[in-house]
């Protein structure tokens, strides 16, 4: 066709030297994604790897729920439940963190996110990058990324374990009912917000109707589909405020449990 | 001679559009090898600007609708001056065309009983165009390139190459169409072209060429055309000894934008008026009701009150005037503009921010909020557009038997689509475009799939050199135009002389037309035309849009010529054809068609008259007695 | 020709000045002109170098009508390819500032008045000449992806498919092809030894289209559309950054809404071994 008229011997590219030849300012997003990222993950790694103040009652961090470990802190109604046995030497966080940390791993918008920012895959729309063979998610271990549905069924499950601790919350420090105090609160919105970037996850998405060819068949899916579909345009946003709510529930917890703060109590 | 690549092939269509994809398509079906040239890119011709639908009475909303119906309004929009027989052969046939479309992959808007859902539409007494959205013509065009690739990927899987039965040449631009011995009327032998990427130039041999090369709306200055639209089929027809038909009526579409200056005359859809939309000038009032002319009145409503219950209920209700024929908008917008009651850039508003909520209005116009939203800063959820009339279509073109879109005279030649004439008589409905694209387009390239597989290969009519050799230096002139202008005068601009045409054809032969005006269009037009000769462009063969612009001047300056003429000998206004001087319609003139033809190239353009064939009885029988009156001499009416 | 930039001609497009005045005191009303600055590429792909051009740039303009004026008065032999100039056809592709753009949607206003714009051709192909590269590769990728398969059984008029089936194949079937998304993509804009393997987004869109289209029967014909798009067209190259969603010019959430699907869908095939069973069981009982 088109190639096929020409004289000359093949064309070639312009041979315009610059990587890129934009000129607003590119890299603002990367490098704040990837500071926000830092700072999570320094901040996540040294209270996962901590073991202590991670329950102040009657809140658990959620980095520490459920708590799968005997050498978990005693916690009246859970979310303690001893299936890793005494020998398991670490942080009992790390034994459940795996699958929210694989969740987010695996998830579409987080692998947009450390390609452009930690990995310059590419940095930006129109600007090179650095690596000199690219093979995608082809091979190990970005292959793994696959997996990303296995992570969202466990993330469900976490999901719902964060639930009960948020309707555990509902106690004072005595465990008495009906009490509320900021912290309700804080893992109230908390709790909405995992929920809506769970569910709004795409593969969620794709299991409650996405995969289906014929929607007018599955009356009662597609409206779930269509309703996924509208939370997974704002998956962005709900991976970055769950993010942040996760990270202030257990900075909360955390001063609670070093006596840094008290928990104000509402009634 | 030896630079010219030379390849033989059994058809060859000229325009990748609706019509010439279907051409193709057809062509290809019936077994035989088939090249298409077009001038874009495959999949970019001006087709995909096509926004509203494609009419066929398929009588999905209403079952009431079928081809009578349509056929009856298809010659109500035309003032009776259509070839009958085309325009039932199209009513007949857009059903199954349409329909033929869903089996290689369109996906159209959907009834709720799931069938092709189809939208009003100015003239068109039911609903009736199958529609996407507001970008139909895209859905037909890339339907129709994917069916291409889907045959190309059949003979791929027999022959190991995906070209050999069927071949696009893309952005390349023909020329000259060869006959048998070079003179204007012998058989079809192939056609003349460039390659525009690298100006190499190509000959393929072909004993059937179909011309589906669109309009000629650039010889405007406010078009919706693209640059494309240079009447290179028209030309190509006339040169090649055919003749032209109607070339006096243009439309031009009510409602393109104003504003901005650089998009201005950009199609604004009908659709927009089809789902609601109302017009008002600068005082707020909705005009149309003062301009609904007497052979209209029965249909349309009189009054807001009536016109706004015909959305929900068109049973009980007659139609709002917006929704008249085309040319009767147009007329009324240019009037309100003239008498002072204009927008603020010279057109009137269009408002369905007001009509429909901002939701619906994005679900149903989305290319139209777009381009508002993007070219002109208006959000048309919130505020009225600002629109006024554009070229847009031109109804007359070569002319052709109704069955078989054979050229007249010339035995090989076939034309579909816009560049051909007849069918839309003096005014065309929105929708019949693209319906006329399908359904002709595969009646040309049946027929012409029928005249070649016919000759034996030994009995192929075949261009000599020397015709080759006149066509390649004709092409190459304007890189030596200064020298061969000789005498001293000075090397000309194409681009100047593009400028000058468009602003005469624009002022003069426009939308109201005065004999004095249009004397002095031709004279230009003669002037312009001696001065095309000294064309004189710069730069190299390879992708050169100067080259490009000097040599399409040509067939623009012959298509304006055979316009402004037909239309000065025309002293009746019809459709899209409005005399000052000449107000009223004129049923003398109804039986008459004005030919362009071009029997001696250097002595220009030459006019004929010929009586229109007179209509089947079972056909006449479709209309009222009364309505006939108003069309018809009272000689043909006993 | 004239150099000066006085000259009003206007090149293939309208020129704004005729107009006010031609149209007779309508008041299509553009206001004073101010000088624009462009860098375009002019030449061939290798020897080819900016060049600098200033002309008139009037209110409401696009990068275009800059482009045509540059033509019509400074250099009759620039080559660009247009067509609609209304953002309907995609032939107009080419890069503003170093981001992939149709030059017939980009106005004027986007850019500060001092700001110097530079204008090249698509990075992802080869150029032909100027602002003209070769799009052949996508043409060539297109007959790559088995055409729609008719449904057996079917006739012409007797598809039925309800709205809410046929939506997400239509929002792919909004594409103009102007090819952006394939000239931004990193993979082959960045590694040219991709283009053999990978099919581009657009063209994983049309895949992700008839997978979608609720009457083909590919899967009568032993096509398997997701699969394939995993193993013959390169899906598991992308890595979802969404640069073909961001410069999209006609708004297609390609990534969400085609590309995400298509890798699920893919997923189901190769690694979810319970829809891989569930699909071989229910396909045995179809057999028996």
């Amino acid at each position: 066709m088109a190639t096929e008229t020409a004289p000359n011997a093949p064309a070639s590219r312009a041979a315009i030297g610059a990587r890129h030849l934009r000129t607003d300012r590119w890299w603002l997003a990367p490098a704040a994604t990837a500071l926000a990222l830092l700072t999570f993950i320094g901040y996540a790694s040294w209270r996962a790897f901590s073991d202590a103040d991670y329950y102040a009652a009657p809140y658990v961090s959620p980095f520490y729920s459920p708590c799968l470990a005997e050498a978990c802190e005693p916690m009246r109604g859970g979310p303690n439940w001893a299936l890793v046995g005494e020998w398991w030497p670490l942080s009992p966080a790390l034994v459940i963190l795996v699958f929210p940390l694989g969740f987010r791993m695996t998830c579409y918008y987080y692998r947009k996110a450390y390609y452009r920012s930690f990995w310059a895959s590419p940095p930006a729309c129109g600007v090179a990058e650095p690596h000199r063979s690219y093979s995608g998610e082809r091979r190990f271990p970005l292959i793994l990324n696959n997996a990303h549905r296995y992570f969202f069924y466990a993330s469900a499950v976490i999901a719902c374990v964060l639930t009960y601790d948020t309707v555990l919350g509902f106690r004072d420090e005595e465990y008495a009912w009906g009490h509320m105090g900021v912290g309700t609160l804080l893992f109230l919105v908390n709790i909405v917000l995992v929920w809506a970037y769970t569910l709004s996850c795409h593969s969620c998405r794709h299991a409650m109707g996405g995969r289906l060819r014929n929607f007018s068949r599955h009356p009662v899916r597609y409206r779930l589909w269509t309703w996924v579909s509208r939370l997974t345009g704002r998956h962005m946003a709900l991976a970055w405020a769950s993010l942040i709510s996760l990270g202030l529930c257990d900075l909360y917890v955390y001063l609670l449990a070093t006596d840094v703060i008290s928990d104000p109590r509402l009634f | 001679m030896s630079n010219v690549a030379r390849q033989t092939w059994d058809v060859v269509v000229v325009g990748a559009g609706g019509a010439g994809l279907r051409a193709a398509i057809e062509a290809r079906e019936q077994g035989l090898r088939t090249a298409v040239i077009c001038k874009s890119l495959f999949g970019k011709a001006h087709t995909v600007m096509a926004e509203g639908g494609i009419a066929a009475s398929m009588g999905n909303v209403n079952a009431r609708d079928d081809w009578r119906t349509h056929f009856r309004d298809t010659l109500r929009g035309g003032k009776f001056l259509n070839h009958w027989r085309m325009a039932e052969l199209h009513a007949r046939e857009a059903p199954d065309r349409v329909w033929e479309l869903e089996t290689w992959g369109a996906l159209f808007d959907r009834t709720r009983d799931g069938r092709i859902s189809q939208r009003n539409f100015g003239g068109h007494e039911y609903p009736r165009l199958a529609h996407v959205g507001d970008r139909t013509g895209l859905e037909l065009i890339r339907t129709l390139q994917q069916r291409v690739v889907a045959l190309q990927q059949e003979d791929f899987r027999e022959s190991g190459d995906h070209e050999a039965r069927l071949r696009i040449f893309q952005e390349c631009t023909v020329t000259r169409v060869l006959t048998e011995g070079g003179v204007p009327g012998g058989r079809v032998a192939g056609v003349f072209g460039y390659a525009r990427e690298s100006g190499t130039f190509l000959v393929l041999d072909a004993p059937a060429v179909v011309l589906a090369t669109g309009g000629i709306g650039k010889s405007f200055k406010v078009t919706s055309n693209s640059w494309e639209y240079t009447g290179d089929g028209h030309a190509l027809a006339l040169l090649a000894g055919a003749p032209l038909v109607n070339m006096e009526f243009v439309q031009f579409h009510p409602t393109g934008m104003v504003w901005p200056p650089s998009v201005k005359g950009i199609l604004v859809t009908e659709s927009v008026r089809g789902d609601g939309g109302v017009l008002r000038n600068s005082a707020g009032r909705r005009f149309m009701f003062d301009y609904v002319p007497e052979v209209f009145r029965a249909q349309y409503a009189a009054d807001e009150a009536e016109a706004d219950g015909w959305y929900e209920d068109p049973e009980h209700h007659r139609r709002p005037p917006e929704l008249l024929p085309r040319d009767e908008v147009a007329r009324a917008i240019n009037a309100e503009v003239k008498a002072g009651r204009g927008s603020p850039h010279g057109g009137v508003f269009l408002d369905v921010s007001t009509r429909l909520p901002a939701a619906e209005i994005e679900r149903r116009l989305p290319s139209m909020h777009h381009q508002f939203k993007q070219l002109a800063d208006v959000d048309i959820t919130r505020e009225p557009m600002e629109v006024g009339p554009t070229c847009h279509y031109v109804m007359g073109g070569v002319d052709v038997d109704p069955d078989t879109a054979a050229a007249t005279g010339v035995p090989g030649l076939f034309a579909a689509g816009e560049v051909a004439g007849g069918m839309h008589g003096s005014n065309r409905l929105g929708g019949n475009s693209l319906s006329d694209l399908l359904v002709f387009g595969r009646r040309a390239g049946l027929h012409a799939a029928l005249h070649a597989g016919g000759l034996a290969p030994a009995r192929r009519p075949r261009a000599g050199d020397a015709q080759v050799a006149a066509a390649e230096a004709e092409a190459l002139r304007p890189f030596g135009g200064a020298e061969q202008a000789g005498g001293g005068a000075e090397p000309e601009n194409p681009y100047t002389i593009h400028t000058e045409l468009q602003r005469t054809m624009n002022d003069l032969v426009g939308i109201i037309r005065r004999d004095a005006e249009m004397a002095e269009a031709l004279e230009r037009l003669a002037a312009l035309r001696a001065r095309a000769e000294r064309v004189a462009v710069e730069g190299h063969r390879q992708y050169n849009p100067g080259w490009h612009l000097a040599l399409d001047l040509r067939n623009m300056l012959l298509v304006s010529e055979c316009v402004a003429l037909a239309a000065r000998e025309r002293t009746e206004s019809r459709g899209g054809h409005t005399r000052d001087d000449h107000p009223a319609m004129d049923p003398a003139w109804r039986r008459v068609n004005l030919l362009c033809a071009l029997p001696e190239p250097a002595a220009g353009v030459r006019l004929t008259r010929r009586g229109l064939p007179a209509m089947r009885a079972d056909l006449l029988d479709l209309f009222e007695r009364e309505e006939l009156a108003k069309y018809l001499t009272e000689e043909e009416l006993t | 020709m004239s150099d000066s930039t006085d000259d009003p001609t206007g090149g293939p497009t309208d020129d704004p000045r005729a107009e006010a005045t031609a149209d007779g005191g309508t008041g299509a009303g553009a206001g004073p002109p101010r000088r624009a600055r462009l860098r375009i590429w002019r030449g061939d792909g290798p020897s080819g170098r900016l060049t600098d051009y200033t002309v008139d740039a009037h209110e409401g303009e696009v990068v275009l009508d800059l482009i045509h004026r540059v033509q019509a008065t400074l250099a009759p032999d620039l080559a660009v390819r247009w067509n609609c100039k209304a953002g309907k056809c995609g032939s107009c592709s080419a890069e503003i500032n170093g981001r992939p753009r149709l030059l017939c949607m980009t106005r004027m206003s986007l850019f500060a008045p001092d700001e110097v714009l530079t204008v090249t051709p698509m990075r992802t192909f080869p150029v032909i000449r100027d602002l003209v590269t070769d799009v052949g590769f996508n043409y060539a990728k297109a007959r790559e992806i088995p055409a729609f398969v008719p449904p057996r059984g079917l006739g012409p008029g007797e598809y039925r498919m309800s709205q809410e089936d046929v939506a997400r194949s239509q929002e792919f079937r909004k594409c103009i092809e102007c090819f952006l998304c394939q000239d931004v993509c990193h993979v082959v804009r960045d590694h040219e030894e991709n283009k053999e393997s990978f099919a581009g987004p657009r063209f994983l869109m049309r895949a992700a289209e008839l997978d979608t289209h609720p009457l083909d029967a590919a899967g009568e014909r032993g096509l398997d559309r997701a699969r394939d798009a995993q193993k013959e067209h390169g899906l598991g190259f992308c890595n979802i950054t969404k640069c073909c969603t961001e410069v999209c010019p006609e708004s297609i959430r390609i990534t969400d809404n085609a590309l995400i699907p298509l890798k699920e869908r893919a997923v189901d095939r190769a690694y979810d071994p319970l829809v891989w069973l569930g699909s071989r069981i229910r396909r045995r009982r179809r057999d028996d």
